[in-house]
């Protein structure tokens, strides 16, 4: 019993994420409004950068950011006292890109709503395909 | 098609928690992603780069390559809506209506009669008026000028704590589209011209890489900060952070530009009359 309860307490964030990314993917094919399946993009994206962001947590560890920073460093730094920043980092240019492809596909629907008159997916369809 | 979605999904989903059972527990100090480089950033970004806060010296001088292809996927996205979006004012029909705020009168003027032109007596009034609300107004008056100054504050502390230019950038722009839901779309391109804010996104984008082509001038690799200590007075060490800080700022500037050049553009749908 012991080792399925650290077993679940270890794993839980992945599971919750992967979660998280089912329900953005199963928006973004089976909602038949485009503003839902953007919606569904958004919420895909956001999963996969908390993902990241979880990866490198470390236990016990601090902000990666050093206290004391000009002058002397009165205590040495270890890697093991603070979190990992890469996936941070990463994260930032995945957040930025995420704002950037939100931006450009509500631009689209724009578009698409002035050409075709309705957002709905099947109407559009049946107005390609009546024409 | 729902049925068959949610099959799919739920197929996937179980493949990728199978998936997960061989990953490294929550908050392991010997996973893989914390073992082969980032313990050089972490323990030596100091000592390199004098910037306290190891997210933004790995952001701009380790990994300043990315940033500056970052910057510019923003500017290309303010590019694009600009190109989808932007269409010509509709002339609309023969009269416009005016409403002299503090009597409530409604003036129609016919084509070819003299405009008002001081928005603070008389307000437009179209298909989508909003009533002139003097509590919005007033607050957001008051309050957007703290935001901006929180806003350089995120920007400029961006060595010390979280932050940076992407974040002060964010909140910058943030500011601007308070004021243009608070107030009007009319009044906010009336202070910040479409023109000027794609100029200054571009501007952004121009002095992240210029900072890169003068380190290039200057003898050393592109975006090697360090060789820029003979023009900014310090040492090599110094002269990173001082870097760092100059692209900083050139990302908060195209950031900013291009949140508003979007609202602009997404929110009146490229007609630029009325927005939100």
């Amino acid at each position: 019993m012991d080792e399925i309860i650290s077993f679940v307490v270890s794993k839980y964030n992945y599971w919750a994420f992967i979660i998280l990314m089912m329900i953005g993917l199963y928006a973004m094919i089976a909602k038949k409004n485009l503003v839902k399946k953007i919606i569904g993009m958004s919420i895909f994206q956001t999963a996969i950068i908390l993902f990241y962001v979880s990866s490198g947590a470390k236990k016990n560890a601090t902000l990666p950011i050093i206290e004391h920073g000009h002058g002397e460093t009165p205590h040495p730094i270890l890697a093991v006292d603070y979190i990992n920043p890469l996936p941070h980092v990463l994260m930032l240019t995945a957040i930025v890109v995420s704002v950037a492809t939100l931006g450009v596909a509500l631009a689209l629907a724009i578009r698409v709503y002035h050409q075709y008159g309705t957002l709905e997916e099947d109407e559009i369809h049946s107005q390609i395909n009546g024409k | 098609m729902k049925a068959i979605g949610l099959i799919t999904v739920i197929i996937c989903g179980c493949l990728l928690i199978y998936g997960s059972l061989d990953f490294p527990g929550w908050g392991d100090v010997t996973s893989p992603a914390s073992t082969y480089l980032s313990p050089y950033y972490i323990e030596k970004s100091i000592e390199d780069t004098a910037v306290p806060n190891m997210v933004t010296a790995v952001l701009a001088d380790y990994r300043g390559y990315d940033t500056m292809f970052e910057t510019t996927v923003i500017f290309a996205a303010g590019l694009a809506c600009f190109f989808l979006l932007r269409t010509h004012k509709r002339k609309s029909s023969t009269h416009r209506l005016y409403r002299h705020i503090s009597t409530g009168l409604v003036v129609r003027i016919e084509e070819g009669g003299t405009i008002p032109d001081d928005t603070t007596r008389f307000e437009r009034m179209d298909s989508l008026w909003t009533p002139y609300d003097l509590v919005i107004k007033t607050t957001c008056r008051l309050v957007i000028p703290f935001i901006q100054l929180f806003a350089l504050y995120v920007i400029a502390h961006g060595h010390h704590s979280p932050g940076g230019g992407f974040q002060g950038g964010v909140i910058l722009g943030a500011a601007i589209i308070l004021f243009a839901i608070s107030h009007d779309l009319r009044t906010t391109m009336n202070r910040i011209s479409e023109r000027i804010s794609a100029l200054l996104s571009a501007a952004g984008v121009f002095l992240y890489a210029g900072t890169g082509m003068v380190c290039l001038l200057l003898g050393a690799a592109f975006l090697d900060y360090s060789a820029l200590a003979p023009l900014l007075g310090s040492d090599s060490v110094m002269s990173r952070s001082h870097g760092i800080l100059i692209v900083e700022i050139g990302v908060g500037l195209a950031v900013m530009a291009v949140m508003i050049w979007l609202y602009y553009n997404i929110s009146s749908a490229g007609k630029h009359d009325e927005g939100l």
